[in-house]
Formats: C-alpha cells, sequence, structure tokens
C-alpha cells in the first residue's frame, strides 16, 4: 500500500500486547518518550483469547498512574486494529502524533532542556 | 494474607521531599501476592517517583531491593552493607515490615510506602477482601467456618441484626451479612442446632483491647 505516516513513531514489536506490561509503558516515558500508544488486535480477536483485553486495563492503570506523576494520561492511548487495516494504522499514528504534538513535549525532556 | 494498597504516589512524594537519594525496598511475601509491594511494585514506584523528581528538576538516586520477606531478622540483614548510604529508605512491605525495618536499623529513616489493609483472601485476580480480624480466639467452629467478627459489620456474636436485608448488610447492598452466610452455610452442613446455642459475651483481651499481642514458644526458643 506503501501509506505514509509520520516518521516519529517508533515501533517496538511484541508477540502480543498482553506482553505490556505497567512497566513498560512507564520506562519509555522515562527514558523521554513524548506519547506512547499500543496497537492491539481488534478486540474479540486476540489470538491469546485476552491479550488485548489485558493491554486495554493495564493502559488505563498506567494513563492514571501518569497523571498522578504529572505527566498526563493522555500522552498514551489503547487502540485495536487488524493487520488487514494498514490505512486505520497511518491514521492512528497521524491521530497520535497530532495529539502530542498539541500536548508539547513530555515533562522529563523539557525540564532537561532548560538551561 | 495481609492485603495492602499503595499510597497515592502524592504522599509518598512529600515525605522524600527534600531527599535526594532513596532506597526502595520490597517484600517477597504477601503484598507480593496482592500486588502492593513487590519486586514489580518497587520497579513501577521507582520509574514513578524518578519521573516525578526529573519533571520537577530535582533528581533523586533511587536503589531498588526486594526481600524474601521484611517480618524476619535474617533477611533485613542483607540491606546491613549498602543501607547506610542512603539518606531515607521506602519500605513497600506491611505495616510489620517497615517498624521491623526501622526497628534493625536504628540510624536509618525507613517510611511505608503501603497502607496495610486486612488479613484477607484473593477473591479472583485482582480482588481482595477480609476474612479475619486476628481477634486471637477463633470462633470459626461454632459459626459453619464463616467469622462473625470479621464477616459482620458489627462482629455481633448472635445475629443477624436489624439490619440484615435480603442477604446484605444496612451498610451496603455490595456488602453480605456475614451471619446470613453463616446459617445458610450451617443450614447447608445440618448443623443448624449450632445456630440456637448463645455464644457468650465475647473476651475482648485476647483482641487489641488487651495491649500489643506477644506469642512465645519456649521450646523453639535458642
Amino acid at each position: 500500500m506503501r501509506l505514509n505516516y509520520p516518521p516519529n513513531v517508533k515501533i517496538i514489536k511484541v508477540p502480543c500486547t498482553g506482553k505490556v506490561d505497567v512497566i513498560h509503558l512507564l520506562h519509555a516515558f522515562e527514558r523521554g518518550a513524548d506519547g506512547v500508544y499500543i496497537a492491539g488486535c481488534l478486540e474479540g480477536d486476540c489470538h491469546f483469547l485476552r491479550g488485548n483485553l489485558r493491554a486495554r486495563k493495564r493502559v488505563e492503570y498506567t494513563k492514571r498512574l501518569l497523571d498522578e506523576i504529572g505527566i498526563g494520561g493522555e500522552r498514551l492511548q489503547m487502540y485495536n486494529m487488524s493487520a488487514a487495516q494498514g490505512p486505520r494504522f497511518a491514521e492512528v499514528a497521524r491521530e497520535m502524533t497530532e495529539r502530542i504534538m498539541t500536548l508539547g513535549p513530555n515533562p522529563i525532556r523539557a525540564k532537561n532542556r532548560e538551561p | 494474607m495481609i492485603v495492602a494498597e499503595r499510597k497515592p504516589l502524592e504522599q509518598i512524594s512529600s515525605m522524600i521531599e527534600s531527599n535526594s537519594n532513596v532506597l526502595i525496598v520490597g517484600c517477597g511475601e504477601c503484598v507480593t501476592v496482592c500486588s502492593a509491594g513487590g519486586k514489580k511494585e518497587v520497579e513501577i514506584l521507582a520509574s514513578a517517583i524518578n519521573m516525578l523528581r526529573s519533571k520537577e528538576g530535582k533528581p533523586i538516586e533511587i536503589r531498588q531491593e526486594t526481600l524474601e520477606r521484611q517480618c524476619d531478622a535474617e533477611y533485613l540483614e542483607q540491606l546491613r552493607g549498602f543501607i547506610g548510604e542512603y539518606e531515607v529508605v521506602i519500605s513497600m512491605a506491611c505495616g510489620a515490615g517497615v517498624q521491623f525495618m526501622a526497628e534493625k536499623y536504628k540510624n536509618s529513616l525507613v517510611l511505608p510506602a503501603l497502607n496495610t489493609k486486612f488479613i484477607g483472601v484473593t477473591e479472583e485476580q485482582g480482588v481482595w477482601s477480609e476474612r479475619c480480624h486476628a481477634c486471637g480466639d477463633c470462633k470459626l467452629h461454632l459459626t459453619g467456618g464463616v467469622c462473625p467478627i470479621a464477616r459482620c459489620s458489627k462482629s455481633l456474636l448472635n445475629g443477624p441484626c436489624g439490619g440484615s436485608t435480603n442477604g446484605k448488610c444496612e451498610i451496603s447492598p455490595d456488602v453480605v451479612c456475614g451471619w446470613q452466610l453463616i446459617i445458610e452455610r450451617l443450614s447447608d452442613l445440618g448443623q443448624l442446632e449450632k445456630y440456637e446455642e448463645i455464644i457468650p459475651i465475647n473476651d475482648w483481651s485476647t483482641n487489641r483491647d488487651g495491649g500489643p499481642r506477644k506469642v512465645v514458644r519456649e521450646d523453639l526458643r535458642l
């Protein structure tokens, strides 16, 4: 399809979104990511039955934690799409990039950049 | 197990506001099982504190350790070599662990990261509920294995009270009436005659009313 999507999106492959834990998401922000989103399979389509549903719950928990930390839960998002939905993948990448652009950089990095 | 819950991050961070290094110590027993203070939660708390402090422009050095348990001296001893290097120690154990660490390391400031809630069970993954008040005089043989002290909101020994409606307690429709459970269980066991026996007034001196408690087994002492 040769679809375009913003080059700032770095993809980390996992066997199933059920593998993604709270600490992985926190580490991403800790190391300076401005935003993180998880692209899981469509709900009901998980090969391991509940992987994507577990990921959603962990994302919800981590969002609250990020709010507590003051980084903002809106920098993290769970999306569901199938492997056949290339255009949707590109759309989500643009949507999330736009959201993060509006929010600005991760406050941790912003602080470190100050003279 | 002892069930606990992490304190709000704000409260924890305010305790260590002025410190530039901290040792976070988890416990591998009850609080690991109830996902409040095990190795994983230590890592999450460390990451959260690190981000919070970086955001404020006041970076903090954090060391993470998780002991087998914090309620036994031999495990606490493992911290001896380096605990003194830290201005403050955050214990992610229950209240017993926090206190025992503070007792063993008199020069270290030991702070709690958890609120210790109750002695309970895992109803299902992610759901824990209370079962025992540690009253010091178990009555489960009289009540079909359901505790009137822990499961009845009023700890009545001859219930239920007038607040029991459709099997629920008057404090909340989500709380099952402990005495409803006892009667159902005794009926299922064919022991309903036990319900007819009046349980005498309780001696609360075995509970906290008698002051801090202690168990000594002379045969086991060294």
